[in-house]
């Protein structure tokens, strides 16, 4: 504990230094607008600023601190297009819309998108207060937790989302195969084999996540908003000077508990990321919340805080493996790690000891920019919320300009533009068959790490399907499943009972 | 903070300015890198851009795009159907790259499509343990491999036919064991497969060397041999060649660069002579160690020659592992 509050100390020395507190307000205001940007994440992000960071001389622990600030800053912005324009402004967003932006869509952008950046800060600092007293024991834990493991997890991502969304669940089965099918794409990872490529070498690696969300969501709600221009049914909306309340965040106190933890455990797993943590957090919520748990969708402010309070402590827990063992959690740590190693600094347990002011600078730079991160975002509220009074001629044009560069972006190859434009169509023709979308990209995101997984732990056991039931970790997963399933049920059960005996 | 901003504006019209110049120097100096920002094309195009810089062989500052997709096969594609004669450009390749074309990956074209023009320098394959591994030298690991092919989890960031896997099956086809009989566990990249190793999920990880620099003063892991003829330099020189150990295994990782194959001779040249300057600075030597790479310096002809003997070789390597069928 004193080696942890000395460490700290001395990060706080490195990071209250008035170039590096610039640093952090520069980096999460641009991390927030790049976030909010559709498809130029903070891969983009950092990648493009590293280079300039490198050959200005900013000292290491500056320059990772500028760094850090864009990443966790684009986990924060991700919502304001999710909630705003109803496409997500980053992967670990895609949650976020299912309920941000139905409540945009009844005059309550500033309420929703003050809200989630409160339970942002929220699910962050959590991570950040875990990440600093057992960083070394969490990565452990991580390094342990084997392909059979996520495996249980997936299965328990499932389970928690099959009663997602939708009015049948046959529609809702049927999205979730689509989305299996959409992640299949491209050449196997066990094998090497193309699959569904038509020899095409566009295809060879897939589609990109980015460019399925933009495409399904961005461009399905693009065709959905001219649908509904040219009946003339859309109606431009008032400014909404909504704001969050006390009581809406007691309300989702428990959610916002909750969802950190989740966040932050699948957050520091290296084979999962932000997108997996929202996920599961929405679909935990949703199943625990029962009966009233049909809001969800429709604008429920804790199907909002879940996925938003998961995505950021996620952020936040992608960093324990990095740091402390060197081994990078998700594609942007990577780039992290890239930099550090640039900078002649190698991470992993020696760092500590060896570059102490980088490694609890960067730290101590967190907490300052999760605070920064609020106080730089709830004076904007009012400024994006707006952004919907724009007339939809205006808004819409932006937002496909926006989408297309957004897909560009991610790869330069016009080719994901025709594959973004196909899907969105695919979108908007489920939507008019009352198909959810939300399970489409769930199938993609956990379908990938579910297949993945299952054949590495086939290969380690020689095909003995066994393996998938010998960790501790994958029984207590199986529990935690059996309980997700059986809670509802319960408390269902115990009401009407409850309801008997007092009639 | 002005400065930022500048620098800032420059990236950016780096970027937007259209370049329609044919000259015989690189006027308007280019690498692609055939993957996403952050990954070894990245790592491969930024030492051309800082090495030629620091060594002072280019005035102009050299842009760096990035063409993901088909892990290079979208590059080749394109190098070889709209820019076969683009002189400014170049594009980042490494052996992987090479499997792809040996294997018929990167489809109707093959290495004599392309003009390679020079190395940016080349890591090894490496075998891995965690420190508590009961395989204390290459020879207990093989002996182990030998009784019971599948008694070793093997693990690596690739599929099976990638490099990593070829790494693992040149193991096995030296004690004499089948490559298809071993357990192979593919990863998404170096850092997941060494949490699987540093968890015990795998046992073997048959990676690169130069990945290891931050690991070896750790003690978290240890290197059983570096698959290559020689020692390296330090801080690698305690690492035992495969050779040494009785197994003559060797796996290179050379990074490198090719351009169409209707650029002009003069074209070709200038970027040779280029690398050949460059070759000789130490400011540039500097930058490729500092990336992580071990000296080898291939351009022009030599360069040619060398490709074209490793992707024969690898075709022969990968019909015996059964990954193509014989042909021809």
């Amino acid at each position: 504990m004193d080696v942890i509050l000395s460490g700290l100390g001395q990060g706080f020395a490195v990071a209250l230094q008035p170039f590096n507190l610039l640093l952090v307000f520069v980096g999460c205001f641009l991390g927030t607008l790049i976030g909010a940007l559709p498809g130029i994440g903070p891969i983009n992000g950092i990648a493009i600023l590293l280079p300039i960071a490198y050959s200005l001389n900013f000292p290491p622990e500056s320059a990772l601190i500028l760094l850090a600030g864009i990443y966790y800053g684009a986990e924060y912005g991700g919502r304001i297009s999710s909630i705003l324009l109803n496409v997500p402004g980053d992967a670990g967003a895609v949650m976020t819309a299912l309920d941000g932006s139905p409540m945009a869509k009844r005059g309550e952008a500033g309420r929703a998108l003050s809200l989630s950046g409160i339970v942002s800060f929220v699910g962050g600092a959590f991570a950040l207060v875990l990440m600093t007293l057992f960083a070394p024991l969490l990565a452990a834990f991580a390094v342990k937790f084997s392909p059979a493991d996520y495996v249980a997890l997936m299965v328990f991502a499932f389970t928690s989302l099959a009663a997602l969304v939708g009015k049948s669940a046959v529609k809702t089965l049927l999205a979730a195969l689509l989305g299996f099918m959409i992640a299949s794409i491209g050449v196997d990872a066990n094998t090497g084999v193309m699959r569904f490529t038509f020899g095409s070498p566009d295809l060879m690696a897939g589609i990109d996540f980015l460019v399925i969300v933009i495409g399904l969501f961005g461009i399905a709600e693009l065709l959905h908003l001219v649908e509904s221009h040219a009946r003339g049914t859309l109606k431009t909306l008032k400014v909404d000077k909504t704001f969050t309340s006390w009581a809406d965040l007691m309300a989702v106190k428990w959610v916002m508990l909750r969802s950190s933890l989740i966040g932050f455990i699948v957050g520091v797993l290296p084979g999962t990321g932000a997108s997996v943590a929202s996920a599961v957090s929405y679909g935990v919520e949703k199943r625990l919340a029962g009966e009233s748990g049909k809001n969800f969708g429709h604008g429920d402010i804790r199907g909002l805080a879940a996925p938003e309070t998961a995505n950021n402590a996620a952020a936040g827990g992608a960093m324990v493996p990095m740091l402390t063992l060197g081994i990078p959690g998700s594609g942007t740590t990577a780039i992290l790690l890239g930099a550090l190693l640039l900078f002649n600094v190698t991470p992993g347990p020696l760092m500590f000891e060896q570059k102490p002011e980088i490694a609890w600078g960067l730290i101590a730079s967190m907490y300052i920019g999760n605070v920064a991160l609020l106080l730089i975002n709830l004076p904007l509220v009012g400024f994006f919320a707006r952004l919907l009074t724009v007339p939809q001629q205006y808004l819409t044009p932006m937002i496909a300009l926006l989408a297309f560069i957004g897909v560009y972006s991610v790869v330069g190859n016009p080719f994901d533009l025709y594959v973004a434009i196909g899907l969105g169509v695919l979108g908007w023709i489920l939507r008019k068959l009352d198909f959810s979308l939300a399970p489409v990209i769930l199938g993609v995101v956990l379908g990938n790490v579910f297949e993945d997984n299952l054949r590495r732990a086939l290969s380690m056991s020689g095909g003995d399907w066994s393996i998938l039931l010998q960790s501790t970790n994958s029984w207590l997963l199986y529990g935690l499943t059996f309980l997700v399933l059986v809670l509802p049920l319960i408390i269902a059960y115990r009401k009407r009972k409850a309801q008997l005996i007092s009639v | 903070m002005k400065s930022f901003w500048l620098a800032a504006g420059l990236a950016v019209a780096c970027i937007t300015l259209p370049s329609y110049s044919v000259a015989a120097t690189p006027e308007k100096p280019e690498c692609v890198a055939p993957a996403k920002p952050g990954g070894g094309f990245d790592l491969t195009c930024r030492i051309l851009q800082t090495g030629f810089l620091e060594a002072k062989t280019l005035e102009t500052p050299m842009q760096v795009t990035f063409l993901p997709g088909g892990i290079g096969a979208v590059a080749y594609n394109l190098f070889n159907t709209t820019r076969t004669d683009d002189p400014n450009a170049v594009v980042a390749f490494s052996s992987g790259s090479l499997l792809n074309v040996a294997t018929g990956k990167y489809g109707e074209w093959t290495e004599k499509d392309v003009r390679w023009i020079a190395t940016a320098g080349t890591d090894y394959g490496a075998v891995i343990v965690k420190a508590d591994s009961p395989y204390k030298d290459l020879k207990s690991l093989m002996d182990a491999l030998k009784a019971d092919p599948t008694s070793v989890i093997i693990g690596a960031g690739g599929s099976v036919g990638s490099q990593d896997w070829m790494k693992a099956a040149l193991l096995m086809k030296a004690v004499g064991a089948d490559p298809k009989k071993m357990r192979y566990v593919p990863f998404d990249g170096g850092g997941e497969s060494i949490a699987a190793l540093l968890g015990g999920n795998i046992g073997v990880y048959t990676g690169d060397i130069a990945e290891m620099a931050a690991h070896l003063s750790a003690g978290t892991m240890r290197v059983l041999a570096v698959m290559h003829s020689e020692r390296l330099p330090a801080p690698f020189d305690q690492v035992p060649t495969a050779k040494e150990q009785g197994y003559d295994v060797q796996w290179a990782i050379i990074r490198g660069y090719y351009m169409g194959k209707k650029t002009s001779d003069e074209a070709y040249n200038a970027w040779v002579d280029l690398f050949k300057k460059s070759y000789e600075s130490d400011a540039f030597n500097k930058v490729v160690k500092d990336k992580g790479l071990f000296e080898l310096k291939l351009s022009g002809k030599e360069m040619e020659d060398y490709v074209m003997q490793d992707v024969a070789k690898l075709r022969t390597l990968a019909t015996e592992m059964g990954l193509i069928e014989a042909k021809k």
